[in-house]
């Protein structure tokens, strides 16, 4: 089948704003990915076409774009899944400044994730034995879900909240204390808890509700952050 | 022209990196180069497990790992490297746990294990349980808890800077040049401790479980400085890609229990490995799957096999086998959540309602920059060490997988060969001084970036590049023999004119310019497909991964070595001057599994 695509381009060293490009493309199943189609114009007609890819099937999240209107990863998104019979629209995702077509800055992005202690503050020292710390298999259920982020920002860059203020620390920011704050081995619960009791943490989400749907690895993102401000409102665990 | 200075530079920020970086960080000034986001890396993608003999769930010993990963590797790993491998193992993934990772957990609280390929206890011969895992989504988990880990102890990142050249003063190594991806400006790192992480090369074939970055770059820029590489001919096909895409379908889904069926509906690895069958070593599932295509046993004469993990099939064999262990779809759905979703999206299957379409994949180089079990790069079949060169990961040949890599022995290389580098670099810092910069260091590699960026020929680099995978493909992949190869290797040469003289590449721009740079890398899988195929021509004899239906033996007498293979002028000269490890007293048997 022939598909088209509107994609919107940007050049910082040529274009005064963005525009739209068009592009056809023959030859298409209904079973390829968009990143295909996007590599097949970079490829076969553009090659100054710019985004960014790697893994290809999901995991890495180098390629959060909107699609169609919506935050998705390329890679996953499969014309079948899509309305694909006009023309399929390709734009970066907001909120993040755009360097380059389909490329955004994530440096802010990582910021906001930095500031919430990603990582593992041990409760407990290092277990004589030489052995690991246990956990019980409900223990580690109970964080399990926000352990799947690959960190694409599909969830933050889908929010409102964070278009409306870049300082607020947005979704996937959240998601990542979450799973530490919820790790019963962990032990630097209240100074995350801290953290995004601030003006520009949790409070900043006024449950639209974008986040999760927008969430390729399936997080249920806003249950998320409702545990943490949960966990806010009733002091320390 | 900015040029940076610290003590110590990684090149890659897979799991190697990191592990390296966290490890040098904490006794030298240390820099992290990477051309993705660390958590982009393909570590991420790794599914099953990292073997570590712990014996959580029954009894298990590093010695059975050692063995069983020389016997995989098809007695062309290093035994000493082997033994390293199987006893650091278990410290170091328990120094995960303490880091953080969020491993599965047994009923008692410690960490779960699974079965996977190869993975035996030496005295029953039965599979065993050694595989540490997250669901199937391990080796995020790896990535994470590892980025993490760097986040806290401030390990300084250059992310998105793209590495084109290592910096040799003679002998000597003195730094890095990378490009700004996003700037596109040249960025020197002068150092006096580098260590390589830079992955694998799937990308040199059309069917591959690798990342479209995974080409190879850190070998070229080692081949291109005049150093040698090792047992490049070896390259593992992944017996289980989804169909026709190539995605890897982790072989943990065989360890809860899948098996392979063909369209005669059977079990065909009973006929290949009696004992241990669907958990036979890689490169032995891989050829039966191609055998049985070719006998015309393919799904529907197709070129793909089922692998069926419905709790129906998977019982029914388990009860066969006389086990009690019985599982049903939540199981299944726990354990491979990621795998129902690949299948799912890519293949429209639901693996516990529908067998699963396979077949082989480009996965894993066993084969690269020459190193010893200190991660110290080395020039020569004589051991002479490189001092400040060092290298980890998949990049690196140990080697501890010599001809064929047992499943979950990467990740656990990485950790321990990573920390190896890191701990090497650190102590190398303390006394060593600068290497100095060679006369305008960059000037070569800019010539060539700009030459590329204005080159304005006929041919893309995607079809050169697209040639250049299918050729691999058909004629340097699972089966292998003389004239097939001899083609490639012509072929190989000729693409390689076309990239010099009739190289079109659109973009001209500096910012962000990835036609630019993914050209730069097409031009590093030319030069390391040649190498390989240029190997693989030359070793007569079938071991692990490389197998030639012209020599299908072993042959112990003329190939128990490892292949050099060293630049000479525009060739290169292939030795077998390495010699093979036995210090553990494996000698060399018959493959049965
Ligand atoms: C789908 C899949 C599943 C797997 N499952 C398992 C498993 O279950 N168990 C197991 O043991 N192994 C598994 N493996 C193998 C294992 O995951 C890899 O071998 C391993 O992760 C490689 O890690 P690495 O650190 O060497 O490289 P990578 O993780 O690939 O990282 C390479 C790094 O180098 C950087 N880089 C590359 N070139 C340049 C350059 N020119 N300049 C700057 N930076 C550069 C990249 O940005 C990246 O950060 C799997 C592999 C795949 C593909
Ligand atoms: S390319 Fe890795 S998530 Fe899409």
């Amino acid at each position: 089948m022939e598909v088209k695509l509107r994609i919107r381009r940007f050049n910082p060293e040529k274009d005064q704003k963005p525009y739209w490009g068009e592009y056809t493309l023959t030859d298409v199943e209904p079973t390829d990915s968009v990143l295909e189609l996007l590599n097949r114009v970079k490829w076969e007609q553009d090659g100054t076409l710019t985004l960014r890819r790697s893994c290809a099937h999901g995991v890495c999240g180098s390629d959060a774009m909107r699609i169609n209107g919506r935050n998705r990863l390329a890679c996953t998104t499969l014309l079948q899944a899509i309305d694909a019979s006009k023309v399929i629209q390709i734009e970066p995702i907001l909120g993040l400044k755009v360097i380059k077509d389909l490329v955004t800055d994530f440096e802010a992005f990582f910021e906001h994730y930095r500031s919430v202690m990603p990582y593992f503050v041990p409760a407990t020292p290092v277990p004589s034995n030489g052995r690991e710390r246990y956990q019980s298999q409900a223990d580690r259920a109970r964080f399990d879900d926000t352990t799947k982020c690959i960190l694409c920002a599909c969830c933050t860059t889908s929010c409102p909240s964070f278009w409306a203020s870049g300082q607020y620390v947005g979704p996937a920011a959240i998601v990542n204390a979450h799973r530490f704050i919820f790790d019963s081995r962990d032990g630097a619960t209240n100074q995350r808890l801290n953290i995004l009791a601030e003006p520009d943490g949790v409070w900043r989400c006024r449950t639209i509700f974008n986040c999760t749907p927008a969430c390729p690895r399936e997080i249920e993102v806003t249950r998320a952050i409702g545990e943490v401000k949960l966990a806010i409102q009733q002091g320390a665990r | 022209m900015h040029i940076h200075q610290f003590d110590a530079v990684v090149v890659g920020a897979g799991g190697a990196g990191m592990m390296a970086a966290l490890y040098a960080s904490r006794g030298a000034r240390t820099a992290v180069i990477s051309k993705l986001y660390p958590t982009r890396s393909h570590t991420g993608t790794a599914q099953g497990g990292i073997g570590a003999s712990l014996g959580n769930l029954e009894e298990d010993r590093w010695e059975w790992h050692a063995f069983d990963t020389v016997k995989g590797g098809d007695y062309l790993s290093d035994q000493n490297a082997a033994k390293v491998l199987a006893q650091e193992a278990i410290e170091a993934v328990i120094e995960l746990e303490w880091m953080g990772l969020p491993f599965d957990r047994n009923d008692d609280g410690t960490i779960s294990q699974r079965r996977f390929g190869g993975h035996t206890n030496n005295e029953t011969k039965k599979p065993v349980r050694r595989a540490c895992h997250s669901a199937d989504r391990t080796g995020h988990m790896i990535l994470q808890t590892l980025y993490q880990n760097c986040i806290k102890e401030n390990v300084n990142f250059f992310d998105e800077f793209h590495a084109v050249d290592l910096i040799m003063n003679g002998d000597r190594p003195a730094g890095v040049v990378a490009v700004s991806i996003d700037t596109g400006e040249l960025h020197i790192f002068h150092a006096k401790a580098i260590t390589f992480a830079t992955g694998g090369w799937g990308r040199m074939w059309s069917t591959t479980s690798n990342a479209h970055t995974l080409t190879g770059d850190g070998p070229a820029m080692f081949w291109r400085n005049g150093l040698p590489l090792q047992d490049m001919e070896f390259f593992q096909f992944h017996p289980t890609g989804l169909y026709p895409l190539g995605v890897l379908i982790t072989e943990g889904v065989r360890g809860e229990g899948g098996v392979l069926i063909n369209d005669r509906g059977e079990r065909f690895m009973e006929r290949y490995a009696p004992t241990i069958k669907d958990l036979a070593s890689r490169d032995v599932v891989s050829r039966a799957i191609y055998l049985e295509v070719r006998e015309k046993r393919g799904i529907k004469g197709k070129e793909y096999v089922y692998m069926d993990v419905r709790p129906e099939t998977v019982n029914r064999y388990l009860a066969e086998a006389g086990e009690s262990r019985r599982i049903d779809a939540d199981y299944v759905r726990a354990k491979l959540p990621d795998i129902m979703d690949f299948c799912k999206i890519y293949a429209g299957v639901d693996p516990v309602e529908s067998p699963i379409p396979i077949a082989p994949t480009a996965h894993y180089a066993m084969g690269g920059i020459p190193t010893n079990i200190h991660a110290q790069v080395i020039r020569d079949g004589k051991e002479t060490v490189i001092p400040g060169l060092y290298a980890a990961g998949e990049v690196a040949c140990v080697s501890v997988h010599g001809a064929n890599r047992l499943g979950t022995n990467s990740l656990t290389d990485l950790i321990v060969f990573g920390r190896k580098a890191g701990q090497q670099m650190a102590d190398y810092c303390r006394h060593a001084d600068f290497v100095p910069l060679p006369d305008n260091p960059a000037g070569a590699i800019e010539a060539e970036l700009e030459r590329i960026r204005s080159s304005k020929g006929k041919q893309r680099p995607y079809d050169i590049r697209k040639k250049l995978r299918s050729e691999m493909m058909d004629k340097v992949g699972v089966f292998r023999q003389e004239d097939m190869m001899a083609e490639a290797l012509e072929t190989i040469r000729q693409l390689k004119e076309d990239y010099r003289n009739d190289l079109a590449v659109d973009d001209q721009g500096r910012r962000f310019n990835t036609d630019l740079l993914e050209a730069w890398e097409l031009g590093c899988l030319l030069d390391i497909a040649e190498v390989t195929a240029a190997c693989a021509l030359e070793r007569k004899e079938s071991r692990g991964a490389h197998s030639r239906e012209d020599y299908p033996k072993r042959d112990d007498v003329n190939y128990l070595a490892h292949t050099m293979v060293y630049p000479e002028g525009d060739g290169l000269r292939i030795a077998y001057d390495r010699p093979v490890d036995l210090s553990l007293g494996h000698e060399p048997k018959e493959r049965v599994y």
